[in-house]
């Protein structure tokens, strides 16, 4: 067969923009039928307090109301569940707090969930949901992660002496007391890595449907990792009462990988009322409702020898838990400690991380989930060193790269990475950056007043791991194919993407191939997207079922054509006795109806997998208003094998979108009594196209060595090489312009004008 | 209940409103045109534009009884039941501009008006300051950018009435 130009490596435009770009595209909220009735959420105005709701009857009898549902009447379900469990390092097993699907007489965070209610109308249902008569105690709370950390803090459950939800190690403390033992010098930092909101532009929402099954049509990251969550450990009833369908999801970003409070009880008015039921969260419920991200302050600590070589690493962190464990809370924290060593060789490290409860919204994964935490602080920690070392941050760098000829190199955190060429990828990024003409702009940019700083950041990050995928692949009457596979889409193009692996063995255009995802119906297991696994474990998956269902082809071609199987090859959606014109299309084997005309696919990845590469980010501040605009920013990217260079270019894009929000606006600010002040998009800043600047991208790739195509995933590695990499150069303008050591995330003009003018905050 | 008579996408449309009901509201639930989104609840995303009059509107920021007699297109107007892809749709599918897709009936709509007032000939800062109501969260703008100054190029000479 020849090379298909549909296939793996082309740069194919999407199959799945039509209906985005013509609005036909089918979010949840476009689902909802006309007369389905309509939920709210009564939502705590008080970060911790004691309460009662009064007149729950009178609600009930308001106009268009359906049905009220209480902490009372929700108190048999079970917790929203945690798959991120770990094992702590102190106890036999995590302890795990009630997180109710509604509260029953206790909330621990601004927007805590009291009551579901739902009327016929939107309207009628936000009037009763603020008609609740409700006895509020308010009690202590503490919103700061530090603050809870503080003897005598109010306490988020009794149970957590000092609010410590878990402590987690790794490395080894005793080599690396040694090795500081041996340090020529010690450089320390304290870095904040605040807490951000995932803010993709569509808002949760849930449709529920009776029935049986009943039907949740739900924007999640992956429908059966929702539905199995939700029946097994929230409704405790079997997967087949439950029929979980996402349609197109408007990003995800982590966040919305696990369950919400909103789905089992959209479930149970939806079963109860005998009618469609619909929530649809707006904006502000958005930063009331989700999960945040990220949210910890770590102490770290480098140790050199004399020749400026790392001795050794030691880190403590406090992680915000929030009131609750997200879904993946804990393991966010104890999988990124494992990255913290990044791409150098550091012989010696320990890291101590403890998980702090405190009166806020539950903290769960977003994009890069503890690798873009390990990142930013061990990129920051370096070029700190490199200003105390008076040496320049690449020439560090260069002394302590992992080299290209140590691979496959195990950290000292036992993570094995198979395959990198660091120094080469700082090579080349800097020179793509013409970064030997800095000082040059610099001294320009002086003369008009503004300052400019260079900034780099190798990153290295794990996905992939353990985990299966499954896909189903047929064909259809008409010779078409139709692919069905256990990850979600939520912008990435995935239907593309899997497409071109079908087109690969079957010949076949793309718009010959169909890609369905998200009905937990077809398919009786599906691992979601999510720590950039998608191409790397549904591509194999997808190559698999496709491989497998052309020998079944053939097979059957064989006995139309009275032909040995191997005289046969696929071309253009048929099967041909090579070198002849003898040939039997796909639809005219599918008009047999036989099993053959479908196969499955599954791929169990062996190993973690790790992308890498180099930022680079030189930008402009102006120092009488604060101001930092981005100059440039270059990116050489190593993620092993390219499915789509259009997509994985896109990919890299808008995940430094959100890595330069991160670091130059986005904040998520709690008063002193939990009040969340940045609930809105008026107060919570993302960037806009302004904010951002063309993105120079580049691939170094070098096929990984575990994964059978040589991929290494790509989903994340944008966010995460580019908090450090535009800090990185905010530091080096403030450092080189006013000896300003460190400034925290996000440098916001207000931030870096009090730096410049010694003010304090 | 007030009744209203306004032109949706070259159709004329006469309905019953609430006093309190907002133009994106009669988009997406009285008539079911769904390509209009919702993302906040503030006027900051630009989910929500459309054009009113031939001018770009926040469709959250407008009650519907304001579109009394007005000239509505919406997403879904600009290549109407199988006709080409409008030249700004086509932009953004050649240059990969949008991912997850929510923004993009809005984007598109916000570029066709900057293109109306700008002209076709749009450069780097036109099209980042222009684009200063609308939010996009998954493509970090670059292929936006792009899709828009090509957009606006194939749109020359090639003005067509958008179904109104």
């Amino acid at each position: 067969m020849l090379p298909s130009k549909f296939g793996v490596g082309q740069p194919h435009v999407r199959v799945e923009d039509p209906s985005l770009l013509t609005g036909h595209g089918r979010f949840t909220a476009d689902a909802i039928p006309a007369g389905a009735l309509r939920a709210v959420v009564a939502r705590s105005p008080h970060a911790h307090a004691r309460f009662r709701l009064n007149n729950i009857g009178a609600v009930r009898e308001m106009p268009g109301v359906r049905l009220v549902l209480t902490g009372a009447d929700t108190k048999e379900l079970g917790s929203m569940p945690c798959a991120g469990v770990i094992k702590p390092s102190n106890e036999e097993r995590m302890w795990l707090p009630h997180y109710p699907v509604l509260c029953l007489d206790v909330v621990r965070c601004v927007g805590d969930a009291v009551a579901f209610v739902v009327a016929d109308t939107l309207a009628q249902a936000r009037d009763a949901a603020e008609a609740f008569e409700i006895d509020w105690e308010p009690l202590p709370s503490v919103a700061g992660l530090k603050a809870a950390t503080e003897p005598g803090a109010p306490l988020v459950w009794s149970e957590r002496s000092g609010n410590v939800a878990f402590t987690s190690e790794v490395g080894d403390a005793a080599a690396t007391d040694k090795a500081f033992s041996r340090a020529k010098r010690i450089v320390k930092l304290e870095i904040v890595n605040q807490r951000v909101v995932a803010n993709y532009m569509e808002t949760r929402a849930a449709l529920a449907e009776p029935g049986n099954p009943v039907t949740l049509t739900l924007g999640t990251q992956g429908s059966h990792t929702v539905r199995n969550s939700l029946c097994a450990k929230v409704l405790k009833i079997p997967n087949e009462q439950m029929r979980v369908v996402t349609g197109d999801v408007g990003g995800g970003f982590g966040t919305k990988l696990g369950p919400y409070r909103e789905y089992p009880l959209a479930f149970l008015a939806a079963k109860q009322l005998n009618k469609p039921v619909a929530w649809v969260s707006d904006r502000n419920e958005h930063f009331l409702g989700d999960a945040h991200g990220r949210d910890n302050v770590s102490f770290a600590e480098l140790a050199l020898d004399a020749n400026n070589k790392f001795l050794g690493l030691r880190v403590d962190t406090i992680a915000n838990m929030g009131a609750y464990l997200a879904f993946f809370g804990p393991f966010i924290v104890s999988n990124g400690a494992t990255m913290l060593p990044g791409t150098y060789d550091i012989p010696a490290m320990y890291a101590r991380a403890r998980g702090i409860y405190t009166h806020t919204q539950p903290v769960d994964a977003y994009r890069g989930a503890g690798r873009p935490e390990a990142a930013y602080l061990i990129e920051r920690l370096v070029d700190a060193a490199a200003h105390e070392a008076g040496v320049s941050p690449e020439e560090l760098r260069r002394i302590n790269l992992v080299s290209k000829s140590a691979m496959p190199y195990t950290t000292s955190t036992k993570r094995v990475y198979d395959s990198g060429d660091f120094s080469g990828h700082l090579n080349r990024a800097l020179e793509a950056a013409d970064a030997r003409n800095f000082e040059k702009r610099a001294k320009e940019a002086k003369q008009r007043g503004k300052v400019r700083g260079l900034g780099m950041a190798n990153y290295i990050e794990v996905c992939g791991g353990a985990g299966p995928e499954f896909a189903r692949l047929k064909i259809e009457q008409d010779g078409s194919a139709t692919l069905y596979i256990g990850t979600q889409t939520n912008g990435q193009g995935h239907l593309t993407a899997y497409s071109q692996f079908v087109a690969d063995e079957l010949d076949l255009p793309l718009d010959r191939i169909r890609v369905k995802q998200g009905d937990t119906a077809d398919l009786p297991a599906g691992g979601g997207t999510g720590g950039s696994r998608s191409l790397p474990t549904g591509g194999p998956t997808t190559k698999a079922a496709a491989q497998k269902l052309a020998l079944q082809l053939k097979e059957l071609a064989a006995r139309e054509l009275e032909a040995s199987a191997d005289k046969l090859e696929i071309v253009d959606g048929a099967v041909r006795v090579t070198g002849s014109n003898r040939l039997v299309t796909f639809a005219a084997l599918a008009a047999g109806n036989d099993p053959l005309l479908e196969a499955e696919g599954t791929f169990t990845p062996s190993a973690g997998t790790y992308p890498n590469g180099t930022h680079v980010c030189e930008v402009e501040i102006d120092p009488d208003t604060g101001e930092t605009e981005i100059a440039g920013y270059w990116v050489v990217d190593d993620f092993g094998f390219t499915v789509n260079p259009l997509l994985l270019e896109g990919q890299i894009h808008g995940g430094i979108g959100q890595g330069v929000g991160q670091a130059l606006l986005e904040n998520t600010v709690f008063d002193a009594d939990g009040q969340l002040l940045t609930a809105t998009l008026m107060d919570y800043a993302i960037p806009h196209a302004r904010d951002m600047s063309a993105i120079h991208f580049e691939t170094r790739n070098i096929p990984c060595t575990t994964h059978p195509l040589g991929m290494k995933g790509a989903g994340e590695a944008g966010t995460i090489g580019a908090c450090p990499a535009v800090m990185n150069a905010v530091g080096d303008a403030l450092h080189r312009n006013f000896g300003i050591r460190h400034i925290d995330m996000p440098a916001t003009p207000a931030r870096i004008w009090r730096a410049i003018h010694r003010e304090p905050r | 209940m007030p009744k209203i008579t306004l032109t949706v996408n070259g159709r004329a449309v006469s309905t019953e409103v609430e006093g309190r009901t907002l133009l994106v509201e009669l988009l997406r639930e009285n008539l079911r045109l769904t390509g209009t989104h919702v993302g906040c609840d503030t006027s900051q995303c630009g989910c929500c534009v459309v054009h009113v009059n031939g001018k770009a509107v926040k469709a959250c920021t407008m009650l519907a009884l304001q579109a009394e007699g007005a000239r509505v297109v919406t997403i879904e107007g600009l290549a109407p039941d199988g006709a080409p892809l409008h030249p700004m749709q086509e932009a953004f599918r050649q240059n990969h501009g949008l991912q997850c897709g929510f923004c993009t009936p809005g984007m598109i709509m916000t570029a066709i008006d900057l293109v109306n007032r700008e002209g076709n000939d749009l450069d780097d800062s036109t099209i980042r300051e222009g684009l200063e109501g609308n939010l996009c969260r998954c493509t970090g703008y670059q292929n936006i950018v792009k899709s828009i100054a090509a957009g606006a190029r194939a749109m020359k000479g090639k003005k067509r009435p958008a179904a109104a």
